[in-house]
């Protein structure tokens, strides 16, 4: 397999989303490269969700801009390609185990040969090699995560967005699904993810983007920000106090 | 009530023996109705995809319009399939009417607005489910209809079904463009109507047995397999 070049960096320029004109996501402009693990962090509303749809093209932007300033010119499609993501709740097709990492599989027009390799790789890395044949709807919540994962594993993606992937999972389920994340990282896709857990935000990230009331406020790498976090806001989300008052921070 | 019961006997006996003109104006009620429910679903279901999925100013007004459809009067939409295949009508050169092809697009006609309307509201429900996910995985919009149906059939059958009991159960449309005629068009509702006003009740009887045990069946099955079906892919 010759790896097409890369469309990272992801740059984000004063990227604006705002809803009936409340804006949710307020200029934030940075700038992701490949490598580090990114943990996205901010409290709940904080706009970490909308953050990634928005990197990812499944929300437009109401102002500024994403690119992916390695990609070629008029590739979208390989620059839809390239990504994947993965979602809170799992999404699953009314089909089989095996059948669901063969759907976007086969969209992206992979042989059967292809295919039928790397569902197997997949099952394999996920350990659902015993459920390859049964209805993944019917798997448990813990199970359905680990699936939508071997999906983004057989995708090979360059960049795999997730989006607080073990929120609603028990322990064993969290430490399965963040070793296949850390599996795909080892395989050299970005990995870019939100979560509110803080352990896993130390286990998982290499650098973390701070957000809060959808502003950017803090980007470190992971034990600097843990250690001694250079904002109030940041500060006070480590700490785990609430922060009902509006924080004094410098005009943007 | 003594007419009632004898009429019932003959009623019964007509199915028992297989009846010959009983069987045929059976089998071409199902031929006529099964296949204008494969045709309108084969318009109607990717209508109700493209609908489901497209935002276009006026959408709003176009499914209340599809809604509205659904209500068609169906001796409206055979006289207006009268006046199209009639000998001075635009299709008159089709020489179609009072065939059972002419039956065939009356009921089409009736039911494409039924499959559209209805499976328009399942289709969107599972986009509103799968549609990020779908996204994600760069599926184009005809891509993702397609899989949206897939993933919608058990609910999509119900829908289709709905189609075909309006097809089989409806008199007026077929009466017109199809004219009832012995051997050729006379369906089991056509056929009801016309044993009925000529007193033969026993033969309308029959025929209003098997029609109800059809749909019965039908229904009862579908029902039955839905369940199993969804019972054993978790929905």
């Amino acid at each position: 397999m010759t790896a097409p070049p890369s469309i990272l960096p992801l740059v984000l320029d004063g990227l604006v989303f705002a809803v009936a004109g409340r804006p949710l996501i307020k200029s934030i402009t940075c700038r992701l490269e490949r490598g580090p693990r990114t943990v996205i962090l901010g409290p709940n509303g904080a706009g970490k969700s909308l953050l990634l749809r928005l990197c990812h093209g499944l929300l437009t932007p109401t102002a500024g801009t994403v690119s992916w300033a390695g990609a070629a010119a008029g590739g979208r499609d390989a620059i839809s390609r390239a990504q994947a993501m993965v979602f809170q709740r799992p999404v699953m097709l009314r089909r089989s185990v095996a059948a669901n990492i063969a759907y976007p599989l086969a969209l992206r027009g992979l042989g059967r040969r292809d295919r039928r390799h790397r569902i197997a790789e997949a099952l394999e890395v996920s350990g659902l090699k015993r459920f390859s044949d049964s209805w993944a709807r019917v798997l448990s919540v813990g199970e359905q995560q680990k699936l939508a994962l071997a999906r983004a594993w057989a995708l090979a993606p360059q960049i795999l967005f997730l989006d607080e992937p073990t929120a609603s999972l028990d322990p064993a389920a969290t430490a399965k699904v963040e070793e296949i994340i850390l599996a795909i990282d080892a395989r050299g896709t970005k990995i870019v993810m939100t979560t509110h857990d803080l352990h896993q935000a130390r286990r998982l990230g290499d650098e973390v983007v701070f957000l809060h009331r959808g502003r950017l406020v803090e980007r470190a790498p992971a034990d600097q920000f843990f250690a001694s976090p250079q904002t109030e806001e940041a500060a006070a989300f480590l700490a785990g106090r609430l922060s009902t008052k509006r924080l004094k921070r410098g005009s943007p | 009530m003594h007419d009632l019961s004898e009429a019932l006997g003959t009623a019964a006996w007509l199915i028992l023996s297989l009846d010959r003109d009983l069987i045929e104006i059976v089998s071409l009620s199902l031929r006529v109705s099964l296949t204008a429910v494969a045709v309108a679903a084969l318009i109607g279901l990717p209508i109700a995809g493209a609908l489901a999925l497209s935002r276009f100013f006026g959408r709003t007004v176009v499914l209340s319009g599809l809604n509205a459809l659904m209500g068609l009067p169906p001796v409206v939409v055979g006289l207006f399939l009268y006046l199209m295949f009639s000998r001075s009508g635009p299709l008159g050169a089709l020489g179609l009417l009072f065939t059972p092809t002419a039956m065939i697009a009356a009921q089409v006609l009736l039911i494409v607005p039924i499959i559209a309307a209805l499976g328009r509201q399942v289709i969107e429900d599972l986009w509103a489910d799968l549609g990020e996910q779908l996204r994600s995985f760069g599926a184009r919009r005809r891509q993702a209809i397609g899989t949206l149906l897939w993933e919608g059939r058990l609910a999509l059958l119900t829908v289709v079904l709905a189609g075909f009991g309006r097809a089989s159960a409806e008199v007026g449309a077929v009466m017109i463009v199809g004219g009832n005629i012995d051997h050729v068009t006379r369906v089991m509702t056509t056929a009801i109507a016309l044993e009925t006003s000529k007193g033969n009740l026993s033969l309308a009887m029959g025929l209003g047995l098997v029609l109800m045990t059809l749909s019965l069946i039908v229904n009862g099955g579908a029902f039955v397999l839905q369940n199993a079906a969804r019972r054993r892919s978790g929905g």
